[in-house]
């Protein structure tokens, strides 16, 4: 090292010569937006509208959800829809932050290979749906989606239901104890119209649709909670009552 | 000063203890697992993780008494870096596979979808695809070619002992379980971030000792300055930890059970999801690629690197820009307009820093650039560049909110996603490779150059059809959804729109079938020059110097 000392910068000095103090640098330099951006959704209470009819999913809407989840259909599907004009006649109204609030995680999607799913609910019949998730050709022939005829035959695990609620109200979900104790029943009741169960189902979860969703009655397989889910997707805000010009729901 | 002192490294035995405890802890967890896990994924984890770990127990007791097959008595750790390259060829090749069979699905659903196979749908192999191409082929070019270059440029073997051997097998680990995960169904949803819970804990764990590998090396440095290609490697390495952390927190249904809850919902939840993913591509694949640049351009042309001060300067705009720029992925969504509008801004300002990068590494050819003519490796850098500059200047466009509101949502972003991970990362991992096979087999070159020729063509041609094909096929897409006919109704139903993409996805798949080949021809050709004679080959590497004495 012969060479003559040279005026070194601050950036030569320390910075490329201690690493630990490279590391904090970057630290440092990469939390700033991060905190700044993220933190505060936390706290502004205008982070999410003021509605009415939200509420947490059933325990067999939260197990169609799971299926949902599991098969990876937010890969080609969006919910969410945007508040621009072609969205809104296509899907109906945009979505709204409250009515994503208990999804853990969210399934806005980022892909729309098929259409958005975020007001699917009450839209086609569940025969419709049970047609299409067997042959998805069989309703729409120039669909490319994938059969999912097996879901029409695997019984429904929920041996573990309550246990999932359990965690979604450690989270903050508003499930009540109640709820937990009885989600095997609730998730039972909600295939059968004429079950002891209906009125306290109707209770914890109110607008619950009720019926056998597969059409199979011997045995709750995963199409009934999948179909379930897909039938609440966008159904829950009492849209009357939202007022999108109040200062609260100003974002 | 003038002694570069011969280093057969014995380990300390202290490393062998902890990986040894980590070992058994794992497979004690994985047996438990495995017998009364709460869903049948978990107990199908929990045996393919108790073999995991009695192979890797194994593995580590064969280091001590295997007579050093896992130590060499070389100045510097090479072995794990040959694992790491042909590892990264492996995952490259079966990632591409898996993505030129959905794109083959979304094309041909009739003939590539199996109602009796449902695990083979489109929804679980698609992160099987993005997790094989980004993490199993990127993230093993990157942590092989960071394990090389920390080694070069400071002049010091890798630190830790049988650590960077545990860094390469746990990573090759991990990647196992969340491709098994993807196709049992068990995920998470978080794009780039779908392994469940417990394949994240153990993540954390690599990465952990993967950042203590490297700080170790570079604390043993025999070189005063930290070169500017490991500051990009540490950046990249330290912001995954802490972006694979905070996205990944989430509550498990059952410590044995595949099943978890993000302790974020919604709207939190989605800005952290892509304050990650975004930056996943920020770090992962960008400043980490950046890495792999600053070290393998220079070195190839023979050339210094362009210039220093763009480089500090760049970097450290870089790495404070980017992290801002995750909202841009929820434009005209329910996230709050404020944090939209921040996005926007600070991913259109990202576009300079990014192209700092660009320009460092083209003018590093100043001189050299006879060599674009000559060495397909150089071109293969170049064009990498250009790919670079050219995604990252689409990015910020795709960023404003008009344009977003189109290119949201359709096959725009692919084509976006593609140009960039196969035109910038696919090429610059090929060409840091094509460097370091001779380097460290100690081969004249490459067997063959008319292959890597052959590969350059068949890849930059897959690039072109793929891109072009899906970049019209979104702004088309965009189009048709938002038009309307005379009469004031949308003029398309939602599947004349999915009809309409037909021509463009057989397009796609084409372009996909051509960037495979050329990495099939890749591996052809590594395959020649490990096993094979390369005495005679047109492809001439300068040989690398083992530890260069100071004077």
């Amino acid at each position: 090292m012969s060479d003559t000392p040279q005026k070194q910068s601050f950036h030569q000095k320390f910075l490329e010569t201690k690493s630990l103090l490279l590391t904090l640098g970057i630290i440092v330099t990469i939390s700033i937006g991060g905190l700044v951006e993220i933190a505060p959704l936390f706290y502004l209470n205008s982070t999410i509208e003021e509605v009415e009819g939200v509420r947490p999913y059933s325990p067999l809407e939260l197990m169609g959800r799971q299926i949902y989840i599991r098969e990876g259909c937010v890969n080609c599907h969006s919910q969410m829809i945007r508040p621009l004009r072609d969205e809104v006649e296509r899907y109906g109204h945009y979505s709204l932050a409250a009515e994503s609030m208990y999804d853990r995680p969210f399934l806005w999607g980022s892909k729309r290979t098929g259409p958005d799913l975020a007001r699917v609910g009450g839209r086609y019949s569940d025969e419709w749906h049970r047609d299409h998730l067997i042959n998805p050709q069989s309703v729409v022939p120039e669909s490319i989606m994938p059969p999912y005829a097996f879901l029409a035959d695997a019984a429904l695990d929920y041996s573990t239901v309550a246990a999932h609620l359990r965690v979604n109200q450690f989270l903050g979900v508003p499930y009540s104890d109640e709820a937990i104790e009885n989600a095997a029943t609730d998730l039972e009741a909600q295939v059968d119209e004429f079950s002891s169960g209906y009125d306290d189902l109707l209770a914890r979860y109110p607008g619950a649709q009720i019926r056998n969703f597969d059409g199979n009655a011997a045995v709750i397989t995963e199409m009934d909670a999948l179909i379930a889910y897909l039938q609440v997707l966008g159904t829950m805000v009492d849209f009357s009552t939202y007022d999108p010009d109040a200062p609260e729901n100003q974002r | 000063m003038s002694q570069a002192n011969a280093m057969p490294v014995k380990s300390s035995g202290l490393d062998g203890m902890l990986i040894g405890l980590i070992c058994i802890l794992g497979a004690f967890w994985s047996l438990i697992a495995a017998a009364r896990g709460v869903d049948p994924q978990i107990v199908a984890h929990g045996w393919l993780m108790l073999i995991g770990f009695v192979v890797g127990l194994y593995l580590l007791v064969n280091a001590y008494t295997g007579h050093g097959r896992y130590e060499e008595s070389g100045f510097y750790h090479d072995n794990v870096i040959k694992a790491g390259a042909i590892a990264t060829i492996f995952w490259a090749v079966a990632g591409l596979v898996v993505g030129l069979f959905i794109a083959l699905q979304l094309t041909w659903p009739g003939l590539f979808y199996f109602e009796q196979l449902g695990f083979l749908n489109f929804g679980r192999l698609r992160p099987l695809h993005t997790s094989a191409v980004v993490f199993a082929f990127g993230g093993n070019a990157l942590i092989a070619t960071s394990f090389y270059v920390v080694q070069r440029t400071c002049r010091a073997r890798l630190a830790g002992g049988l650590w960077p051997w545990f860094v390469f097998w746990g990573y090759q680990f991990f990647i196992v379980i969340a491709a098994t995960g993807y196709v049992m169904g068990v995920t998470q949803t978080l794009e780039y971030a779908e392994p469940e819970w417990y394949a994240d804990i153990w993540l954390t764990i690599v990465w952990v000792a993967y950042l203590l590998v490297f700080l170790g090396t570079l604390w043993k440095r025999k070189e005063p300055h930290i070169y500017v290609a490991n500051w990009f490697y540490l950046a990249f390495i330290v912001t995954i930890a802490v972006l694979h952390i905070v996205n990944n927190l989430a509550i498990p249904v059952d410590a044995f059970g595949s099943y978890s809850y993000s302790v974020f919902a919604g709207v939190q939840n989605a800005l952290t999801q892509w304050w990650y993913g975004h930056n996943a591509v920020g770090f992962f694949l960008t400043a980490g690629f950046l890495g792999i640049m600053y070290y393998f351009v220079p070195k190839r042309v023979g050339r210094p690197v362009y210039s220093y001060r763009l480089s500090i300067l760049h970097f450290w705009s870089l790495i404070f820009i980017y992290i801002w720029a995750g909202p841009h992925h929820l434009h005209y969504t329910a996230l709050p307009e404020w944090a939209q509008t921040l996005g926007m801004t600070f991913s259109i300002m990202l576009w300079m820093p990014s192209w700092g990068g660009m320009i460092n590494g083209v003018m590093t050819l100043s001189g050299a650039w006879d060599k674009l003519r000559t060495d397909p490796v150089v071109r293969m850098m170049v064009l990498a560049l250009a790919f670079y500059g050219m995604s990252t200047f689409e990015g910020p466009l795709m960023s404003v909110r008009a344009v977003n509101a189109l290119s949201h949502y359709t096959e725009w972003t692919v084509g976006h996603v593609h140009s960039g991970a196969l035109g910038w990362v696919g090429m610059i991992s090929f060409a840091a490779i094509y460097c370091m096979v001779p380097w460290l087999w100690k081969k004249k070159g490459m067997w063959s150059r008319s292959l890597i020729e052959w590969h350059f063509w068949l890849a930059t041609f897959g690039i072109v059809f793929y891109v072009a094909a899906l970049w019209p096929a979104g702004i088309n897409q965009g189009m048709m959804w938002r038009a309307y006919n005379e009469l004031g109704f949308l003029e398309y139903s939602f599947v004349e729109v999915v009809e309409a993409m037909h021509p463009y996805y057989i397009i796609r798949a084409i372009g996909g079938l051509l960037f495979l080949a050329g990495a099939l021809v890749m591996a052809f050709n590594m395959y020649k020059t490990i096993t094979g004679d390369v005495s005679e080959t047109e492809d001439i590497v300068e040989p690398q110097p083992q530890a260069i004495p100071a004077e």
